[in-house]
């Protein structure tokens, strides 16, 4: 296990270094940013010395030198719209995505899990049918457009619940909902699919022959089969909050890591969009490896040999 | 005929299954009881509704699309057909339980072993701690080895044979009165096959319970039932004491389903070898070995496993080879590795003396030719998007000068009446054919290049036994024809006798025997297919 544990490390730092440098080069192709931060009216020679000072008259293989020996040192440069370590910044938004992801999924598997096993369980009955048709809905609802109606239902018109903002547990309900759509619809539409083939297979007759009653025939034999093909999904779809859940963040006004990614891009910060990206693909890279780890615990096939 | 009162009747059972294509009535009004302690065998091929109206038994059928349209199962007083959940939990697992064809998808393969067969008692009230004592116990009796040590690993840890001793474990945890078994040896290997068979007798002398044994196999239902039910396309043809009904079948579908079993009485081949003929195919010392896996820093996980071992033999023309050999023995590396569909390590296999380890390009397709490939699944081997012209003429488009373009059409439809298909089902696609069919349809595509060998790996094994018969018919008609030489890669011994000219028997990737068939067959030397041919005779006591 621990083997596992430092080969799945080894790999994921492998990634990580190969997205940074992408990254970085990717970015500098944007232009220079000097112009983005000083006056209108700045001279000439203001500009050249602005430039100087941070560096982007340097080659970029030059800079790209410099990031590496701070990135040794922990130091991710400072952010220059905000004017404060880079790290700190993302630090700053990264509970609110996190709560964001950390509601959603979780809601979303539970919902799906029930919804999918539900359908499965009579195939082309009422309930898989009208189940099949909203989750395909859920899936393929474009999140702007669910976020809008949204606040314009139940912030504008009913009035139950505020537009934008973080202040209280209700300013989660719509965004946290908005999220769980796609997920919802996807991992529904997986569980199905997975739940119908386990329920036909021959462990599945063989425990009903057993005697064992249904229950535990579903608990005890159909579900932790049925889940495998779920785990990795679910790190996807976690994976794409965690990268942002740019428009959801956007409409409600929410300051997370998706928000100023945006930001970050716009404004040409580079030194925060490099910590967004490592800071969230660090989080992924972890979700991803926890589900190997979760799928490593359930399925004995895949530790021994 | 015995006095005593059946313990299960099944009487005018019908089935149907409603799909979309339509309503399939699976089972027909069909009735067959079991006395205590009795076996009886129900026979029939794919679709004849033997396993359909077995599952009824235990309520395992899918319903829907399944429904049960008339008809009664007393097991007792009881009708098993109209109980209600907590009455089913007190008959399944406790006093009619079921094995099943597959033993390597009929564990669930998360849990241990162990787990699943004290839940077979748990889940009937007995104390955990109870339960796991005879679970260690039950494990032992049916014959795995070290079984204490083995009680916590998962079932892709065992053998095929092993899982099916497990599953049996678990069928008898409760003492039943009655065990249904499905196929139970079907999946495999001939000397497990007869050991399973064995272990089943054994138990039943000891606990007095009756087997209901589903098979298409007539010999072991010869060998191990006393009453015998042979079922057709949902209905019951025939049935009565085992040894009359197979001595003297009353109904025509019984009479040919019985004629058409390979006899194990029947007379072998004679074939000698004639001398000095150059051969048609000359294997030499042919070699495969699959490297162990390696880990993300390239270090070797496990050993190496040698599937072929220095394979040397000859094929002469209008010879029939046939490879036998269990799995995993290096039979169809073999095939694959000879065809080079399929890299050897080392040796050489030379086609009218040109090596063609040696080919390449033009010079391998001019010699490809001559081999052809008929596989074992035909609804794998043959693409679903084709009509059955594209899939036979795919062939001269490689080798365009066989049949010129204008004429194609004609060959292909001469080539269906060959292998016994109608000219215009040429416009159809392969799922719109039975199996049997199908795999006329990949020999009809074997045949297009005019090849003078064809490979047939387990060519015959997915197929019903009548529709077995009839495929074999036809390749030692079209080898008379033609003057093909086949090499035919099988595990059925029994098909062996009656077809081969030559047999070579594999075991762990090498060939310990090669001769004439009937000197293989009346006097083995090696001591493995001694072993292997005595399991094929062997009757169970």
């Amino acid at each position: 296990m621990l083997k596992f544990v430092v080969m799945r490390f080894l790999s994921g730092g492998l990634s990580l270094a190969i997205l940074v440098t992408l990254i970085f080069f990717f970015a500098r192709l944007t232009g220079n940013p000097t112009d983005l931060y000083v006056p209108m009216d700045a001279s000439e020679a203001v500009r050249a010395q602005i430039a100087e000072q941070r560096g982007f008259n340097d080659p970029v293989v030059v800079q790209f030198g410099n990031f590496l020996a701070d990135l040794a040192r922990g130091d991710l440069g400072q952010s220059l719209r905000y004017a404060r370590p880079a790290i700190d910044v993302v630090a700053d938004a990264m509970p609110t995505t996190l709560t964001l992801a950390g509601l959603a999924i979780p809601i979303a598997t539970v919902l799906a899990l029930v919804i999918g096993s539900l359908g499965a369980l009579h195939p082309g009955g009422i309930f898989d049918r009208i189940a099949g048709g909203a989750t395909l809905g859920a899936a393929s609802l474009p999140d702007f457009w669910l976020a809008i109606i949204g606040i314009l239902v139940f912030a504008v018109v009913l009035r139950w619940l505020p537009t934008s903002g973080t202040g209280t547990a209700l300013h989660w309900v719509l965004p946290v909902a908005v999220l769980v759509f796609r997920p919802l619809g996807i991992l529904a539409q997986v569980v199905r699919t997975s739940m119908l083939g386990v329920l036909s297979s021959d462990y599945i007759r063989a425990a009903e022959a057993k005697g064992l009653r249904w229950p535990a025939v579903l608990v005890g034999h159909a579900l932790p089969n049925a889940v495998i093909p779920m785990i990795m999904v679910v790190v996807y779809q976690a994976a794409g909050i965690l990268n942002g859940a740019v428009i959801v963040e956007v409409v409600f006004g929410m300051p997370g890591v998706g928000r100023l990614m945006l930001d970050s891009i716009m404004f040409r910060d580079f030194n925060l969009l490099q910590a967004v990206v490592i800071v969230t693909a660090i989080a992924i890279f972890i979700a991803a490896a926890v589900a190997d780890l979760l799928l490593a615990l359930i399925d004995p096939r895949l530790t021994h040999d | 005929m015995n006095a005593a009162a059946p313990l299960l009747r099944v009487e005018n059972l019908s089935v149907e299954f409603r799909t979309a294509a339509g309503i399939t009535r699976a089972v027909r009004n069909v009735s067959w009881s079991v006395l205590p302690g009795q076996t009886l065998a129900i026979i029939g091929e794919s679709g004849s509704g033997k396993s359909v109206s077995s599952s009824a038994i235990l309520s395992l059928l899918p319903m829907p699309p399944a429904r049960i349209t008339s008809g009664r199962i007393l097991f007792g007083d009881m009708d098993l057909l109209t109980l209600d959940a907590s009455q089913r939990h007190d008959i399944n697992g406790k006093r009619i339980s079921m094995i099943f064809q597959d033993p390597l998808s009929s564990l669930n393969p998360l849990r241990t072993v162990g787990s699943q067969v004290v839940e077979a008692m748990t889940t009937h009230e007995v104390p955990r701690d109870q339960a796991q004592a005879r679970a260690l116990d039950l494990l032992e009796q049916v014959g795995i080895p070290n079984a204490a040590l083995r009680f916590r690993d998962y079932p892709h840890q065992f053998s095929g044979g092993q899982r099916q001793r497990i599953m049996i474990a678990i069928a008898i945890a409760m003492g039943p009165d009655l065990l249904v078994a499905d196929e139970p040896t079907s999946a495999l290997d001939l000397t497990v096959q007869a050991d399973i068979l064995q272990l089943l007798r054994d138990i039943q002398k000891r606990t007095g319970m009756a087997i209901v044994f589903i098979t298409h196999d007539i010999n072991v239902a010869r060998q191990f039932s006393s009453a015998i039910v042979i079922m057709n396309k949902g209905a019951v043809v025939e049935a009565g004491a085992t040894a009359e009904v197979l001595a003297r079948p009353q109904d025509d579908y019984a009479r040919r389903l019985i004629g058409a079993a390979p006899d194990p009485a029947a007379p072998i081949s004679a074939y000698r070898r004639p001398p000095g003929r150059a051969p048609l195919c000359r294997v030499a010392n042919l070699s495969k070995t699959y490297p162990a896996r390696r880990d993300f820093l390239g270090r070797r996980k496990g050993t190496d496993t040698a599937a072929l071992k220095n394979a040397s033999f000859d094929i002469l023309p209008d010879e029939v080879v046939c490879v036998v050999g269990e799995s995993g023995s290096g039979k169809s590396t073999l095939a694959r590795a000879l065809l080079r569909l399929e890299a050897a390590d080392s040796g050489t296999v030379e086609m009218d003396g040109r090596n063609l380890m040696a080919l390449d390009g033009d010079a391998l397709r001019r010699v490809r030719r001559d081999m052809q490939i008929v596989f074992q699944d035909p609804t794998a081997s043959l693409s679903p998007h084709l009509t059955v012209e594209d899939i036979v003429c795919e062939p001269w488009n490689v080798h365009g000068d066989v049949v010129p373009a204008a004429e194609r059409r004609a060959a292909a439809e001469r080539l269906m009446e060959l292998v016994g298909l109608r000219r215009e089902q040429i416009a159809l696609h392969a799922h719109q054919f039975s199996g049997g069919q199908r795999q006329r349809i990949a020999i009809a595509r074997a045949l297009a290049l005019k090849p003078r060998l064809v490979v047939c790996d387990e060519a015959v094994s997915a197929l019903d036994v009548s529709v077995r018969a009839q495929i074999l018919d036809l390749l030692t008609e079209l080898r008379r024809q033609m003057g093909l030489s086949l090499l035919f890669i099988t595990h059925d011994l029994g098909l062996v006798r009656a077809f081969a000219n030559r047999v070579i028997v594999m075991r762990r990737g090498e060939i310990v025997e090669e001769g004439d068939v009937q000197d293989v067959f009346l006097a083995p030397r090696h001591p493995y297919t001694q072993s292997l041919l005595a399991s094929l005779e062997r009757l169970v006591e």
